[in-house]
């Protein structure tokens, strides 16, 4: 559905993205990741047909964004980072007006269709301009919804909503990424580990990961931390105990009564931890894996020592 | 079509949402309604002596001198106010080509200004009343497709003029300052020179309309030059647009 391979792009002399090659499939929804400044909304606008890339090649839903720009304008929804919409407008009219454009067929009874599924029913007589910043997002979402296209780019789609605003458009990605393709770029590493099958991690204008969470952080932390809380404060008594254990290391008794220990992956030592604790005569009140967040991988592939520590 | 269409309803629907239409429409129809009054109150007064009667060609004159100064309010901000909002990306990751999107806006306000020309229909058709034995239709009808095409072109200017700025002001100054250059300054330096004049006076904006088409006579020529004023405005919206994709 989307194949992009060697995608660059440059804004004068200043290089936004860098040879970019990645593929999303139908029913996938791909999230999108970087800091600031990375090259995110550059490749989607690239992908939305609004620009051209500097070299290389996109092709959406079967056709080339450059060649075939029109075709891929009609199956592509898209939401933009700042939600620009006709503030004068009512909701309705405007919705209305977007779907004329894109030909959408029974026009009026679809506008109302797509304002239930963002849960706008309710303001479709309201001015754009009279609506919070939550609204308008669900405005710019419904826009990109119209036309049932068969890609969705959203960037940013749950930027400014409130966090029960949030659980619902993420809802509806999920419902939506069932049949379609879904990119879309995020700040809320939470919100990809929770909706996207796999993300894309670039940064300056370059993919540095790309893969499902999971495997991201198996690759990427290459053992296991676990900490153990018993009934009290932990003492060097215990920690003695779990680093007998064969495959324990670098153990550390923490400020707030807990051990923790690190272990290769691939043997789980926690049953084996879990008997000796128990055995010399603790009362075990949690042991849990210390699994490295998305926010710890971001930071190991982004930040000003991305890809010196490994 | 369907596309410039649907554009074109919009922006057209959008003037009367806006209070800068309403004032455009008000000091544009109070001058012709006062210059109307004027000439008929004249010729009531001339006729007593046999002077000649009134006559709408000074009317169309009217309409189209004030369309130079307010034609730039109405299009300053087609284009311009779009790429401001950012609601041009949405534009123009819609299934909208280049061309559409820049002549659905100059077909928008081209109606809003001829919805304006229709309700100055309602002068010649008193005057018709009131002489014997009435006006001359084909005269009327000359100035009136004068009328629509000095408003074709200067819109398309204006449009085009909207899509090269991001700043409404800037497209209103600029475009004004095109419309005072082709309407008024032109055509001087072919009073002072001794030959090759007649290329400045072609290039005028005004002569076209009222040293012909507002005096009854319909030349091929005229029509022409303001139909190549008007895809020349388009062709420079639509490169404006293009422009900004590769940007």
């Amino acid at each position: 559905m989307i194949k992009v391979s060697g995608l660059t792009k440059d804004y004068g002399a200043r290089r936004a993205i860098t040879n970019l090659s990645f593929d999303a499939q139908q029913g996938e929804i791909v999230g999108f990741l970087g800091p600031n400044g990375a090259g995110k909304t550059t490749t989607m606008r690239i992908l939305t047909g609004y620009m051209p890339p500097s070299d290389g090649e996109a092709i959406v839903a079967g056709y080339d964004v450059v060649e075939e720009s029109l075709e891929v304008r009609r199956r592509v929804g898209y939401l933009p980072e700042t939600v620009p919409l006709y503030t004068d407008m009512v909701v309705f009219d405007y919705l209305k007006y977007m779907g004329e454009l894109r030909g959408v067929p029974k026009v009026d009874d679809r506008v109302d269709e797509v304002l239930g599924m963002v849960g706008l029913g309710d303001r479709a007589n309201g001015y754009i301009g009279n609506l919070s910043k939550g609204m308008r997002q669900r405005v710019g979402l419904a826009q990109a919804l119209l036309h049932r296209p068969e890609v969705l780019i959203l960037d940013e789609p749950t930027i400014g909503l409130d966090p029960g605003q949030m659980v619902e458009v993420r809802e509806l990605i999920r419902e939506i990424g069932k049949e379609r393709t879904v990119l879309l770029s995020t700040h809320l590493l939470n919100e990809a580990q929770n909706i996207c099958d796999r993300v894309l991690i670039i940064n300056k204008g370059k993919i540095v990961a790309e893969d499902t969470t999971e495997n991201l952080q198996a690759r990427l932390v290459g053992a296991e931390r676990v900490i153990v809380r018993i009934r009290g404060e932990a003492d060097e008594e215990l920690a003695k105990t779990i680093k007998l254990i064969k495959g324990v290391r670098d153990i550390e008794l923490k400020d707030d009564g807990a051990v923790e220990f690190e272990f290769s992956s691939g043997k789980d030592l926690r049953p084996e931890v879990a008997k000796q604790v128990i055995k010399a005569g603790y009362d075990l009140l949690e042991l849990r894996p210390l699994g490295m967040s998305l926010e710890e991988i971001f930071l190991e592939l982004t930040g000003p020592d991305a890809g010196k520590r490994k | 079509m369907k596309t410039i269409w649907t554009i074109a309803k919009r922006e057209y629907d959008n003037y009367f949402n806006s209070p800068l239409a309403y004032v455009v429409a008000f000091f544009m129809l109070l001058p012709l309604g006062i210059y109307f009054s004027v000439i008929l109150w004249a010729s009531s007064q001339q006729s007593l002596y046999g002077g000649p009667a009134p006559e709408n060609s000074p009317l169309t004159w009217l309409f189209v001198f004030l369309l130079i100064f307010f034609a730039p309010a109405l299009t300053m901000r087609l284009l311009s106010d779009e790429a401001r909002m950012g609601t041009l990306e949405l534009m123009l990751t819609a299934p909208v080509r280049d061309f559409e999107l820049v002549a659905g806006k100059w077909l928008g306000s081209y109606l809003f200004v001829m919805t304006l020309a229709a309700v100055t229909l309602t002068f010649p058709i008193v005057i018709n009343n009131l002489v014997d034995p009435g006006i001359d239709l084909k005269m009327l009808l000359a100035s009136y497709i004068g009328v629509a095409l000095v408003t074709s072109a200067l819109l398309a200017l204006g449009v085009g003029i909207s899509a090269i700025f991001s700043n409404q002001f800037a497209a209103f100054f600029v475009t004004l300052g095109v419309f005072f250059f082709l309407w008024f300054m032109v055509s001087l330096p072919a009073s002072y020179l001794p030959s090759g004049g007649e290329v400045f006076n072609y290039i005028s904006l005004s002569n076209h309309f009222t040293q012909s088409m507002n005096n009854g006579t319909i030349n091929l020529g005229d029509i022409v030059y303001y139909l190549s004023l008007t895809v020349l405005g388009l062709f420079v919206g639509t490169t404006a647009i293009e422009i900004r994709r590769w940007r």
